[in-house]
């Protein structure tokens, strides 16, 4: 196995005692405190996240528009410079090859965040389709940082570092600031349903600006957060994860993100076999449960109807800290995915009942 | 510390024997290693169980871990409690957060599991 690589922040999680695990090539913390207590805190104060392992892609020039439109599933011609746009990088079958976020720097100069696990694929895809002029493509993922702090006192705790006016940047729009004396593109994104903000940086300032984030914060109830709470938090807000509700053979309508996909935009990678599909009735589609009995759903699990026939299959699964109730996702077929459906879960050797309700879990910060 | 009047086994789990009952649970070690429990897949009572048989199944948010019954025998009394707080394995893994209890149809099994000292010992090794 290749060696696993390691944040500038890994002294920072080893000091503070993280349970390290390898995820997507990386050593990252899973847990620190424990991930129910730090689930919590995101919920009610805030937390730190280190998210250095995903891959950054800078896309400038004349050509970077054209370039990227014609690689990417959403509009980018509605994308204005100072906001972030969520988008699906799709294979020439329409299937899923990531997920991720551009980022509008400037007229000419975009900024791509992809999945650490999917980085150098993607990285070989931007490479295949970059033509010969006008794009310069450069991966940054090596010297560049992120650190997310999520939750509703995450404004409060970033303000005591930067000036910048906090309240300005709405949801998906971002700022060059300065935090705790460093230089970062600051954003109003994250993966919890919270309010809360993603530090792009350098990676040399990384240790700074997470040290002074924890110190300050610390008594408005910041903790760090490992890479378990972030999984239990973005199910509850019902976020796909690739690998899990997202896979190179996943069509996007079936996973519920028709709105990223602009079938009038023009083309793009992918569309022909999209639009070829578009007259079909979906097969099978994403769904929410809970179950009725006690249990835990987990991946990979098969979903069956009432005549004990598998309709599908779970693709993430979890006790919902903030519910109290057992949550997951999956696939279903079209016809049996309606909300207020019973179906069964194959777990070890029982069936445990679930019954299928309306996404998210847990309403986001802006719909409570 | 570990508790000095039971026996433990390489799987993580404690027995401590009282007449031909043998009260069974994880130990701290393995506790911790899984992280906060959320359930607990207790066995049925009255069910008979060999030794090494996988027994019961306790998940953390993030780790599913199989429970070996450390003894053979007869599955008597299961903790009902655990269905309602199963984070009693991580608060009192050694008291109310016992699993189960066996009555033991060979209770020479209980000499090849490990003291106290010699469970310390493989822990640091893991």
């Amino acid at each position: 196995m290749a060696e696993l690589k390691q944040t500038p922040l890994f002294d920072q999680h080893v000091a503070l005692g993280a349970r390290l695990i390898p995820f997507g090539g990386w050593e990252m913390p899973v847990q620190y405190s424990g991930i129910l207590e730090e689930h919590r805190a995101v919920r009610e104060a805030a937390g730190l996240f280190d998210l250095s392992h995903m891959g950054e892609f800078s896309v400038t020039g004349p050509g970077a528009y054209d370039y990227l439109n014609r690689l990417l599933s959403n509009n980018l011609g509605k994308l204005r410079v100072g906001r972030a746009q969520y988008n699906l990088l799709l294979n020439h079958e329409g299937g899923v090859v990531d997920d991720l976020l551009v980022y509008r720097l400037d007229d000419q100069g975009y900024l791509v965040v992809v999945n650490a696990a999917n980085m150098e694929k993607d990285w070989e895809w931007f490479q295949e389709y970059l033509p010969t002029a006008g794009v310069s493509l450069i991966n940054r993922s090596a010297q560049t940082a992120l650190i997310a702090i999520q939750g509703p006192k995450s404004e409060e705790i970033l303000s005591q570092v930067t000036t910048t006016d906090l309240a300005a940047i709405t949801y998906y729009s971002f700022e060059e600031a300065t935090v705790a004396g460093k230089e970062v593109l600051l954003s109003a994104t994250g993966y919890t349903g919270e309010r809360g903000f993603e530090l792009y940086l350098d990676a040399a300032e990384a240790a700074t600006v997470w040290s002074e984030l924890l110190e300050v914060g610390a008594s408005s109830g910041l903790v760090p957060v490992g890479l378990g709470a972030r999984d239990t938090l973005r199910l509850e807000a019902a976020f796909c994860l690739y690998g899990h509700e997202l896979t190179e053979e996943t069509n996007p309508w079936e996973a519920g993100l028709g709105w990223t996909v602009k079938m009038d935009k023009g083309d793009f990678i992918g569309k022909a076999a999209l639009q070829a599909q578009q007259g079909e009735a979906l097969k099978r589609k994403l769904v929410g449960f809970k179950l009725l009995q006690r249990g835990v759903p987990r991946q990979g699990y098969a979903i069956l109807n009432s005549r004990a026939e598998e309709i599908g299959h779970v693709t993430s699964g979890s006790v919902s800290p903030t519910l109290g109730e057992s949550i997951g996702l999956g696939y279903v077929t079209a016809s049996q995915a309606e909300p207020g459906n019973h179906v069964w879960l194959k777990i070890r050797d029982k069936a445990v009942e679930a019954e299928l309700i309306d996404l998210p879990f847990v309403p986001p910060y802006n719909k409570r | 510390m570990t508790p000095t009047d039971r026996k433990y086994t390489r799987e993580h789990e404690w027995v401590q024997i009282n007449g031909k009952q043998a009260i069974v649970g994880i130990t701290n070690y393995a506790q911790n290693e899984l992280g906060d429990v959320v359930f607990v897949d207790l066995p049925e009572t009255g069910s008979v169980v060999e030794a090494n048989d996988e027994m019961a199944v306790v998940e953390s948010v993030k780790a599913v871990s199989d429970i070996y019954a450390p003894v053979s025998g007869k599955i008597v009394k299961v903790n009902e409690a655990l269905q309602d707080n199963p984070e009693l394995i991580n608060s009192d893994p050694y008291k109310d957060g016992w699993i189960s209890i066996i009555e033991m149809s060979d209770p020479d099994e209980v000499d090849e599991l490990m003291s106290a000292e010699e469970y310390a010992d493989f822990t640091e090794g893991e």
